[in-house]
């Protein structure tokens, strides 16, 4: 198992915060939007630097996805900020009329993604916003897992033509990927090479994932383990390599069971190449309030759950 | 309670605030402490209740909505301290297995909620389904609701605000937390309405006006206001607030909107609000 070593600890938004500021300086297009969370997004920098550029909207989101068609309409790059839940559920007939299917050049940036956001609770933690965005044709769908990986996210966005849903998290977490290490949107990440399971993980997860990597080689065991930062447009020649290889497939995910990248990965499985997949996800409830590790460990997020996902999936290989 | 004893357990639901947030160093306590003179007044002066037996239907019983549910602290103070849990359960504010959540919830059973709230702008709606449900069940009670300043910058609130006109539930009380704080800064430089009141009035609400850290004057304007309840018209009370009320350090800012005191603080927070005989949690 290959190693990696963990540079820093930092929170993914400030990820976000560093990519925003730095595409600002590359495009005066772009622009930013927030709906009083300027700081909870790490936006200030950006606003700081470009006043004129910023809009703040007040506690608005449905009238901030508006504003934002407009803005692309006027051929600017639009990045708005607020938190996952106001980013899709509150505003989704916003963003499916008036940015997806008018296809508009807008970028939707969601932080306090998931249950890590902790303490605030099942209010604020969307579990359903990988689904709810990746059923919107022509959505791109991203969920970075550290800070390196989405500041280069935020750049590669500002540089595409079209929606994206970028995906990011509140609370500081290992950083292992290189920095300034380029984003090709919708390209897979190997990680480690492995030939008995696949584990294909998202955001916070790569990171448990490459943890019960570990402890499945101390058992002997060898897992691929791959980087699924653009859930849509799935890399599916890369799925199906792996799983041609390993005859096995873990999904780890901070989402709901419903809607997320297991399903992206077993419908693609199902169609082309029917193989196990075991899922490591939130299992069709409700967050609450808790620390972010007391809640993995509660809702089964855990590495010691990929390592039990990958033995479940390789007892059932064909 | 007299207005005296009112005082007294509005400074212990100070104290709860500020104990639930730095337990668990999380949670808002600036919006919370600028509420606990209403919510005192509210739960243990004018509703007509049953904290010992609450009922999600709430016949007959006057029912309260918050809509700001980020002040989760001073709402879950009152409710304990009027008899709906016990009050120990503060202990567990926010911690993982509690039925204290971040934002009120349902979910997890706690008696006196009757909605999930802290994504903004949807409370004023539900209370609306409510006063049509106590319309239809001929239940002549009270809907008290309390909304955020900032809170009306959500779209929603103007479409529950219209219909409450229209369909003249003359039984709904709102009260505006006129703070003039948000988390990013002041409401003018944010999203600046000159007058909230007028923007009611032109809707077709009756608006009345108050100073929600006043005691004595909350206990003659809300009668007032009740008294204009059953006339076609729903009211709301635009009800000047200091955020962080009751404590120095946290008054005149948006900066504990959201924020924690550390040990210092805390101490700092306490001692200005005298122990009561109530105690402490
Ligand atoms: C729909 C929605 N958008 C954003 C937030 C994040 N948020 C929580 S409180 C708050 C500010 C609310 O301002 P106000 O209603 O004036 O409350 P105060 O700060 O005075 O307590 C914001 C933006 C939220 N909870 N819900
Ligand atoms: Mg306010």
């Amino acid at each position: 198992m290959k190693k990696f070593e963990i540079t820093a600890q930092k929170d993914t938004r400030s990820g976000f915060g560093a990519g925003l500021l730095e595409a600002a300086r590359h495009d005066e297009r772009v622009v930013g939007l927030c709906a009083d969370l300027t700081g909870s997004l790490m936006m200030d920098a950006f606003q700081k630097e470009y006043p004129h550029r910023f809009f703040q909207t007040g506690i608005a989101e449905a009238n901030m996805m508006g504003l934002a068609s407009g803005l692309a309409i006027g051929g600017k790059i639009p990045f708005t900020g607020t938190f996952a839940n106001f980013s899709t559920g509150r505003v989704y007939d916003q963003i499916r009329q008036s940015i997806a299917y008018s296809h508009k050049n807008v970028k939707i940036c969601a932080s306090h993604a998931g249950l890590t956001l902790g303490e605030d609770g099942a209010t604020h933690q969307i579990l359903e916003d990988i689904g709810l965005m990746k059923m919107l044709p022509g959505m791109t769908v991203i969920n970075p897992c550290d800070y390196n990986q989405t500041k280069a996210a935020t750049l590669a966005i500002a540089q595409y033509y079209g929606p994206v849903y970028l995906r990011f998290g509140r609370p500081k977490w290992p950083v292992f990927t290189p920095e300034n290490q380029v984003f090709e949107i919708g390209k897979a990440l190997m990680l480690n090479e492995g030939a008995d399971v696949s584990i294909f993980a998202t955001g916070h997860l790569v990171w448990k994932a490459i943890q019960a990597g570990e402890i499945l080689a101390e058992k002997g065991i060898s897992a691929e383990i791959i980087n699924i930062h653009t859930i849509k447009p799935l890399d599916a020649e890369a799925v199906l390599n792996s799983a041609r290889k390993t005859r096995c497939v873990v999904t780890a995910e901070e989402h709901q069971i419903n809607g997320g990248l297991g399903d992206s990965i077993a419908q693609i499985l199902a169609r082309n190449l029917p193989t196990p997949v075991e899922m490591v996800a939130v299992m069709d409830s409700f967050g609450e309030s808790g620390k972010p590790e007391e809640l993995l460990t509660k809702y089964h997020l855990d590495t010691s759950d990929v390592v039990a996902a990958a033995e479940r999936a390789i007892a059932r290989k064909i | 309670m007299d207005s005296t004893q009112l005082q007294v357990m509005a400074t212990q639901v100070r104290r709860d605030i500020l104990r639930q947030v730095y337990n668990v160093q999380s949670g808002h306590p600036g919006g919370s402490l600028g509420l606990a003179d209403y919510f005192t007044a509210l739960f243990f002066h004018f509703m007509k209740h049953n904290p010992s037996a609450f009922s999600m239907e709430a016949n007959h019983e006057d029912v309260f909505i918050l809509s700001n549910g980020h002040v989760s602290p001073v709402y879950y103070s009152v409710l304990a301290r009027s008899g709906y849990f016990p009050v120990s359960e503060l202990n567990t504010f926010r911690l993982i297995n509690s039925r204290l959540q971040g934002h009120p919830a349902t979910h997890e059973g706690l008696p006196g909620i009757r909605v999930a709230t802290g994504s903004l702008g949807q409370g004023l709606s539900v209370a609306a389904g409510i006063a049509l449900s106590k319309k239809l069940n001929k239940d002549d009670r009270t809907i008290y609701v309390v909304t955020g300043d900032g809170e009306l910058q959500e779209g929603q609130i103007w479409e529950a605000v219209m219909y409450a006109a229209h369909n003249k539930l003359d039984n709904m009380l709102v009260a505006v937390d006129f703070n003039g704080q948000q988390i990013d800064g002041s409401i003018a430089d944010i999203m600046g309405f000159d007058e909230i009141g007028s923007k009611f009035a032109s809707f077709g609400w009756e608006v009345m006006y108050m100073d929600g850290n006043n005691m004595d004057e909350i206990l003659t304007t809300v009668p007032q206001a009740l008294s204009k309840l059953g006339h076609g018209k729903p009211v709301v009370i635009i009800m000047k607030t200091e955020m962080g009320q009751g404590v120095d350090f946290m008054m005149g800012t948006h900066a504990w909107h959201g924020k924690a005191p550390n040990a210092e603080q805390f101490e700092k927070a306490m001692a200005q609000l005298p122990e009561t005989e109530l105690g402490d949690f």
